[in-house]
């Protein structure tokens, strides 16, 4: 019994730096911008008082609120389709015997090292109206240049692009590790059988890679919502906050006009979107998925 | 199936072989695009930024422009310093903490796992607005300390060595036990040294994370001491308007130079090491 409790001690111990820090920046933080939410942002001499709902009322009339959430929905639902459909057909590529597989792979992931900012910086040449490479490609075709980023139209779509062009190489990889443990024999007992490969891929390849998939979406969800670097770099949200995502806004009402508790109020709603991933993937997912 | 079938199915399939390779080569062609682009325009002088010819001079002055136009020599070190003290740190805690729930069976142990896991779904990256007030009331604000300290309890960390401390056969713990061995020796001297893949694996991520990683440093630093490259190249590049797009491309390349030429020296482990990272 004295061992036992000693075991517990160290346990403890070992435990205790890890689980500090954790609690001080991951959920005291969370709760804190609870409370925070329901108290108005200290000014000068006037210190912050009670307001209970104030600031979600606030929110419910604030039309770059519901903008950026729109977005981030619209950019999210533009974006991981996509994305994850490239990744599977990078990963079936490279896994292949294909000519020159090697550079294939390397001019897959290599957009995945690249700081966003950086990625964000080369685009944002890409699409310079008139000089850029973008519009000098369609002036072949005759198309008059385009304001790619400063058109409501287009800047949140040219976001899409450049986070689907970051992201696939990096959800390739997860397919890639999932096809390299899967057992070649299924392969050739399926062409033995006279299977067509897309027969194979749609029978048999990608409901084995179900389990990864699920992994690569939510992970996909939380990055819509976690990365916002090339619209700070981009377009600032802007024109008229049409590529403004939920932390962007976030970002510039904590720390622009240095309204923190709506800042908090407005954090909220994004770990509440988390918070129901995470619910959505313990509950439902997981029962559905692990059937090896 | 006769000869002949068989003949024509195979001539599909390598019809098919053929128009697959070439799709994957169009693809990789336009996914390398945007690299070549920044490459042509950061190793030609501005006159030719956006005019192709094949003879055009080749220049390393756009580079040599942006160093000495920004202090980059010191956002290098910023990252260095950065990078450095978080993956130490990160290889420390979640080293002890892994070790705990792998091995010891403690009441609330479940608890507190899941309780770390939360991390994985709300990263500090979400938190800012808190975070910062911590940061301020620890008086840690514009220091290279505030930018790390959020990360160094890894959840990913700690999970991913857990399942790699768990596989290790507790015969090799309890003959090293029956030698006298304290918790710490046996976590050094068996654990640790089986665990090196994982400690790879985890490394690359980590690295390239934080290197790259860019809204929290933006927030929490202010000053030329204490930014990373990732915010410098930023500051460089939005500041001075005038700045022609030859150095701007230049410094982008620089900033992500150090990690790209990792890359490509070492793609089998980073992409291994990225696989290994995800099977987990």
């Amino acid at each position: 019994m004295k061992t036992k409790r000693l075991d517990d001690a160290t346990a403890w111990l070992l435990l205790l730096p890890a689980v500090a820090l954790l609690g001080l920046f991951t959920h005291y933080p969370a709760v804190a911008t609870l409370v925070q939410s329901f108290y108005s942002t200290p000014k000068g001499d006037r210190p912050a008082r009670y307001v209970g709902l104030g600031y979600y009322r606030d929110m419910a009339e604030d039309p770059i609120f519901w903008q950026a959430l729109w977005n981030n929905a619209l950019f999210a639902l533009g974006t991981i389709p996509v994305s994850i459909a490239l990744a599977l057909l990078m990963a079936v590529w490279v896994n292949d015997r294909l000519a020159g597989r090697a550079f294939l792979r390397m001019a897959y992931f290599t957009p995945t090292v690249l700081p966003m900012i950086a990625v964000a910086n080369i685009w944002l040449f890409f699409y310079t109206p008139d000089y850029g490479l973008l519009d000098r490609l369609l002036g072949v075709f005759g198309r008059p240049a385009t304001n790619w980023l400063g058109s409501k139209e287009t800047a949140l779509g040219c976001m899409m692009v450049v986070a689907v062009w970051k992201e696939a190489g990096f959800f390739m990889i997860f397919y890639l590790a999932a096809l390299q443990q899967m057992s070649p024999a299924l392969a050739e007992a399926a062409s033995l059988e006279g299977a067509s490969r897309w027969y194979f891929f749609r029978r048999v390849t990608f409901p084995l890679l179900m389990p990864t998939t699920l992994f690569v979406l939510v992970n996909a969800v939380i990055n819509a919502f976690r990365l916002i670097d090339h619209v700070v770099v981009m377009t600032r949200g802007g024109p008229d906050n049409a590529s403004t995502l939920l932390l962007f806004h976030i970002y510039e009402v904590a720390f622009r006009f240095w309204d923190t508790s709506y800042g908090a109020a407005l954090t909220v709603v994004l770990l509440a979107i988390l918070a129901l991933l995470a619910l959505g993937q313990y509950f439902y997912l997981d029962r559905k998925v692990h059937y090896r | 199936m006769s000869v002949a079938a068989s003949r024509m199915a195979g001539e599909r399939a390598g019809i098919d072989l053929w128009l697959e390779t070439a799709a994957a080569w169009l693809l990789a062609f336009v996914w390398v695009l945007p690299l070549l682009y920044a490459f042509w325009t950061a190793f030609h002088p501005p006159a030719y930024s956006t005019r192709f010819d094949l003879f055009a001079p080749l220049t390393l002055e756009n580079f040599a422009n942006a160093w000495e136009a920004a202090p980059f020599a010191r956002y290098f070190l910023n990252t260095v310093i950065l990078v450095s003290g978080i993956l130490a740190a990160q290889f420390v805690l979640c080293t002890l903490a892994a070790y705990a729930f792998a091995r010891f069976d403690f009441a609330g142990r479940d608890i507190v796992f899941s309780l770390v896991l939360v991390q994985l779904m709300i990263m500090p990256d979400v938190l800012i607005v808190e975070n910062y007030k911590t940061m301020r009331a620890l008086g840690l604000v514009d220091s290279i300390v505030a930018i790390g300290l959020p990360y160094v309890a890894s959840a990913f960390g700690i999970f991913l060595l857990r399942q790699t401390f768990k596989t290790v056969p507790k015969e090799l713990e309890e003959a090293a036990r029956v030698e006298g061995a304290s918790a710490l020796q046996i976590l050094l001297r068996v654990y640790v040294p089986l665990a090196k893949p994982t400690y790879l694996a985890y490394g690359l991520v980590s690295v390239s994370y934080h290197w790259n990683n860019f809204l929290w440093p933006l927030i929490i630093t202010n000053s030329v001491e204490t930014r990373p490259v990732t915010v410098g190249l930023s500051v460089f590049a939005s500041t001075d308007q005038g700045i022609d797009w030859s150095i701007i491309t230049a410094a982008t390349l620089l900033t992500s130079g150090p990690l790209l030429v990792a890359f490509l020296l070492f793609q089998r482990q980073f992409v291994q090491s990225f696989m290994r990272a995800g099977i987990k």
